[in-house]
């Protein structure tokens, strides 16, 4: 959302700041302005420049968000090893503590940039921007955002990236999406992790969580996956690979239309 | 708890307001926020009084309005009211819908006193 375009004003809730509508004046009669701006305008700035910098070297930027305990940095090693010889990757790892995570990726060659956030419980777009300035995106192509385990507050914070990813673990249950519904709507890709252990902890119905998925209206698809047997993790890898690709399109007919103006522009 | 960040974000916002529109004192402040936000309402109280000590806006009220859940309909075209756990389409079942309302935390509205313009009492301030 913004307040440059005026995004922010839907049908569904311009009445309200329209001259009668309720925020129009204060009924104590003292005087009021009318803002309508998203509380997180700061946020969504600099993750819009985040985003704008991640476009301008063609790399593609995951948000993994989840759990804590889902299985987040063993799908990433997983997918390190995976795509090695097709793509360079670099990991920003958001914790409250302990370099840990980083320490995990790095083990693979692989750069890795540690965000401790003390006792914060996400991870924002200001800590993201400073982590840009530690990392050289020319020469990668996919970085993966790992955000703070919490089914909670990161899904209300824009990074910069370019799709949401939320993983499930089967251990979790499969109503989660229905408990935790502001966090599985931001998903644009649901992975239900862990799914070697779908024969032990037979309550867990992938089904259910396709259903409760949709109870969102989200139409995201599901991929069933395990990073220790490495089931599902082609589908998986097959769906970055799409988005790769998808993001070089786009980037491609901005520089040309881009391109075109310049020209039109000196003619 | 990110109520306290976004608290934080709310303050530096109404503060920036104040200082565009020359005001001496915040009175009130005036928040939507829809149940799909992520935000905890009442947790944002809590989390605004700490937020606005020592801001201009150190004696100001937090008034919230609760926005409802509407979905438009991909497959029948009409708009209806939704609930969390449920965006399917009141009318006709689907569940194809497009979120029109109830995700937002917006800064709705700043009541404020203005500085007096020269020549006049601080008495006469025309509010």
């Amino acid at each position: 959302m913004c307040d440059t375009c005026g995004c922010n004003v839907t049908h569904g809730n311009a009445h309200l700041v329209q001259p009668g509508g309720k925020f129009s004046k204060t009924e104590s009669g003292h005087e009021a302005v009318s803002v309508l701006r998203n509380l997180l305008h700061a946020n969504d700035h600099t993750a819009l420049h985040n985003r704008q910098h991640f476009d301008r070297h063609g790399v593609l930027a995951v948000n993994l968000m989840s759990s804590p305990g889902a299985g987040k940095t063993s799908l990433l090693e997983a997918s390190i090893v995976a795509l090695r010889d097709e793509f360079s990757i670099a990991v920003i790892e958001g914790d409250l503590e302990t370099e840990n995570d980083a320490s995990r990726i790095r083990r693979h060659g692989v750069t890795a940039i540690q965000i401790t956030t003390g006792s914060a419980c996400h991870l924002d777009a200001h800590m993201v921007h400073t982590a840009l300035h530690e990392l050289d995106l020319s020469g990668l192509d996919l970085v993966f955002i790992e955000n703070v385990g919490n089914l909670v507050c990161p899904a209300s914070f824009d990074l910069g990236q370019h799709r949401d990813v939320v993983l499930l673990s089967v251990p979790e249950g499969d109503d989660k999406p229905a408990k935790y519904p502001v966090m599985f709507r931001a998903a644009e890709l649901l992975l239900l992790s862990k799914c070697d252990l779908l024969p032990v902890l037979d309550d867990f119905q992938p089904e259910n969580a396709r259903r409760h998925l949709q109870a969102l209206a989200n139409p995201a698809p599901v991929i069933e996956l395990s990073a220790k047997s490495g089931a599902g993790m082609q589908q998986w890898l097959q769906w970055l690979r799409a988005e790769h690709t998808a993001l070089q399109h786009r980037q491609a007919s901005v520089q040309a239309a881009t391109g075109a103006t310049a020209t039109t522009g000196t003619s | 708890m990110h109520e306290l960040s976004i608290c934080q974000a709310l303050i530096e916002q109404v503060e920036a307001v104040a200082r565009k529109e020359s005001a001496v004192q915040v009175l009130q402040v005036r928040i939507g926020i829809g149940p799909l936000s992520g935000v905890e309402p009442q947790l944002l109280e809590q989390a605004f009084q700490l937020a606005r000590a020592g801001s201009i806006a150190a004696t100001a009220s937090l008034l919230i309005d609760h926005l409802p859940i509407r979905v438009s309909c991909s497959q029948c075209g009409q708009e209806s009211e939704a609930k969390v756990t449920n965006l399917a389409c009141g009318t006709c079942g689907d569940w194809h819908t497009q979120l029109i309302s109830g995700d937002e935390m917006l800064l709705l509205q700043v009541e404020l006193v203005r500085e007096a313009p020269a020549g006049i009492m601080a008495d006469e301030t025309i509010i």
